[in-house]
């Protein structure tokens, strides 16, 4: 590995202090510290140092985050060579078929975020962040395999410019990047983004191919004919990381597992969906509301948006007793959406912005709950005292 | 009103000091607006009118000339009583001049351009209650001769029917393909064949422009790229 030390080193000098490439330094030290631990040390203050940083933590949910990807590449061409061809279709063959579909939006996910993330480190002369690492693989995940890619690659674009950079870069943002660009794209291109025609490969062209999703199915009052075994397995049609529940929960485990996820926001949103589920399912005024409440949980981007979506650190609620109140919150307001609004079938996503603007707010009114209870607590004792 | 001005000479000119019409800082009261103290992107008035009627640039450019013509001609009748209204009633006062120029100008569109009228539908009345009229009335006319308080009504205006146009522009132009209403990026039918242009390379029109908080986002822009340009408007922490 002293050849690749030596290489970077050779390559870093024309980006030194008073060299010639100074302004474009950022570029290249992204790349080094991809590769190596940075060898800074702090200089003042106390300080903990840890080995788990940004970088690690991002690339612990891409981690999380493949299962669901490899499925989701599977599914698709699965969904396709099924519908078209009928009968058994062969691992390899479904699994190609999807990732020549869906390897050109990762690229282009990935190229037109880190070239504006690179731009923008190099003009405002700070180091580039690692958080687009997670956002460039969630936005191909939650978007239909038939999308055209200037789409995604314009989606990503306004999700990093206005949704991170005009905040001040990574950490500053108050959306989701991700769903913002997916909500960019949504009411920018409903017709490419919604409908039943989208969610499986060529359903647009080919007539003997349905790409209706199970919530598509259930709000235009048609029958669902998957069981409940193929929506928790994720054999279904929908966005292509998001119909596995079976591929996210293995994810979620290992966001837990290392904390790097939170599973109070996790669990508020299974009991907030579950909840809401159970009321509607005691009134059942339509198919959407009689569907089982378990039901609602496997099927659509509910699973994938509360542990991959929901949980980011940045946008989400800080306190603990927020994470709750937060997790609970999008539970409920996902599945309002689904059941009262007939225009949106699908309500996670817009649930999970809504209270992404919302999180400043719970986190205000726990921490000032918290400083009137110790208050009360204070006076109580003063006055044990002086009695 | 005019007669009242006519009572009263003396107000008229017993403040104008001697200068030249377009002295530099007359020309300073129309071009100041325009960049450095715009009333959308600097004083952030008027929001939301630019929000709700920059769908299209036709109905953008009447809505900025309407807004001009009412700012001008308030400022100017409201400069030119400004020291015979008693203090305490002067919004009422101000507010009756200007309700009276915006049903003026109402009335014109309805029998000059009523299509584009019906397309602002109530936004010519709401002109009223933009915060730019009022402002400057509040700000400028009550302490300025009239014909330095025309050329600040104009100027203002017209600051903010620059940032009506560009937000129009590109909402129009990136929304439906449109300017003025003609086809720019060619036309789009209802398959791949049968359209041309760009949209014969599979462009779409983004539905994103056509809804309100795009026209946040536009502006949002703009006041972005404005004040990386113009560092003397970045506050002070």
């Amino acid at each position: 590995m002293k050849f690749l030390r030596t290489k970077i080193d050779q390559l870093k000098k024309p980006f030194g202090k008073g060299e010639k490439w100074e302004k474009f330094a950022p570029a290249i030290n992204a790349l080094d510290t991809f590769l190596y631990v940075p060898n800074h040390v702090t200089k003042r203050g106390a300080h903990i140092r840890d080995a788990v940083d940004l970088k690690r933590t991002m690339i612990t949910v891409v981690v999380a985050l493949l299962p669901a990807l490899i499925y989701g590449i599977y599914n698709t061409g699965y969904q396709y060579l099924y519908q078209v061809n009928g009968g058994e279709v062969a691992f390899m063959e479904a699994f190609l078929h999807g990732l020549g579909k869906i390897l050109p939006m990762i690229v282009v996910s990935y190229g037109v975020g880190l070239a504006i993330e690179f731009a923008f480190a190099v003009y405002r002369g700070h180091e580039v962040n690692e958080g687009f690492l997670v956002t460039g693989l969630l936005v191909p995940m939650i978007m239909p395999v038939d999308i055209p890619l200037w789409m995604v690659g314009l989606s990503v674009a306004f999700a990093v410019l206005i949704g991170k950079e005009a905040f001040g870069g990574t950490g500053m943002n108050i959306l989701n990047p991700a769903l913002l660009a997916r909500a960019f794209a949504f009411f920018a291109y409903p017709t490419y983004m919604s409908g039943n025609k989208v969610w499986v490969s060529e359903a647009s062209h080919i007539d003997a191919v349905s790409g209706e999703t199970i919530l598509g199915s259930l709000a235009t009052g048609h029958d669902v004919h998957f069981s409940m075994m193929d929506m928790f397995y994720g054999a279904i049609p929908g966005s292509i990381g998001e119909t596995s529940t079976l591929c996210i929960l293995v994810g979620a485990l290992i966001l837990i597992a290392t904390g790097v996820g939170s599973w109070r926001i996790m669990l508020g949103g299974l009991i907030g969906a579950s909840l809401t589920g159970l009321l509607f399912n005691l009134w059942g005024a339509n198919a959407l509301m009689s569907f089982p409440w378990y039901g609602h949980l496997i099927v659509g981007g509910f699973a994938f948006g509360i542990v991959f979506m929901a949980t980011d650190p940045v946008s989400a609620a800080q306190t603990n007793k927020g994470k709750w109140i937060y997790g609970i919150l999008i539970g409920f307001f996902c599945l309002m959406i689904r059941l009262f609004n007939p225009a949106y079938p699908e309500g996670v996503m817009l649930g999970i912005l809504l209270m992404n603007v919302f999180a400043p707010t719970i986190d205000f009114y726990v921490v000032e709950a918290n400083i009137k209870r110790r208050k009360k607590r204070l006076e109580a004792s003063k006055k044990l005292k002086t009695a | 009103m005019s007669k009242k001005a006519k009572k009263s000479p003396i107000f008229l000119f017993v403040s104008e000091e001697k200068e030249p019409l377009f002295s530099k800082k007359n020309r300073k009261l129309v071009t100041d607006p325009l960049n450095d103290d715009n009333p959308i992107t600097v004083q952030v008035l008027g929001i939301c009118s630019a929000l709700a009627i920059t769908v299209q640039l036709k109905p953008a450019l009447v809505m900025a000339l309407a807004v001009m013509a009412v700012v001008a001609l308030s400022n100017v009748v409201v400069s030119l009583i400004r020291n015979i209204i008693p203090n305490r009633i002067r919004i009422i006062v101000q507010l009756v001049v200007v309700a009276a120029l915006v049903i003026l100008v109402d009335q014109v569109l309805k029998a000059y351009s009523y299509e584009v009228s019906k397309q602002l539908s109530v936004f010519v009345g709401l002109i009223i209650t933009n915060c730019i009229v009022m402002g400057r009335l509040e700000a400028f006319a009550l302490g300025n001769g009239p014909w330095k308080s025309f050329l600040d009504g104009i100027g203002n205006a017209a600051g903010y029917g620059i940032i009506l146009i560009i937000v129009a522009f590109f909402r129009e132009l990136l929304g439906s393909g449109k300017l003025f209403g003609m086809e720019i990026l060619g036309h789009k039918g209802v398959t791949l064949a049968e359209s041309t242009g760009l949209y014969a390379l599979g462009y779409e029109n983004n539905g994103f422009m056509l809804l309100p908080p795009m026209a946040l986002i536009i502006v949002g822009i703009i006041i972005w790229v404005q004040r990386s340009r113009n560092r003397k408007l970045i506050e002070k922490e």
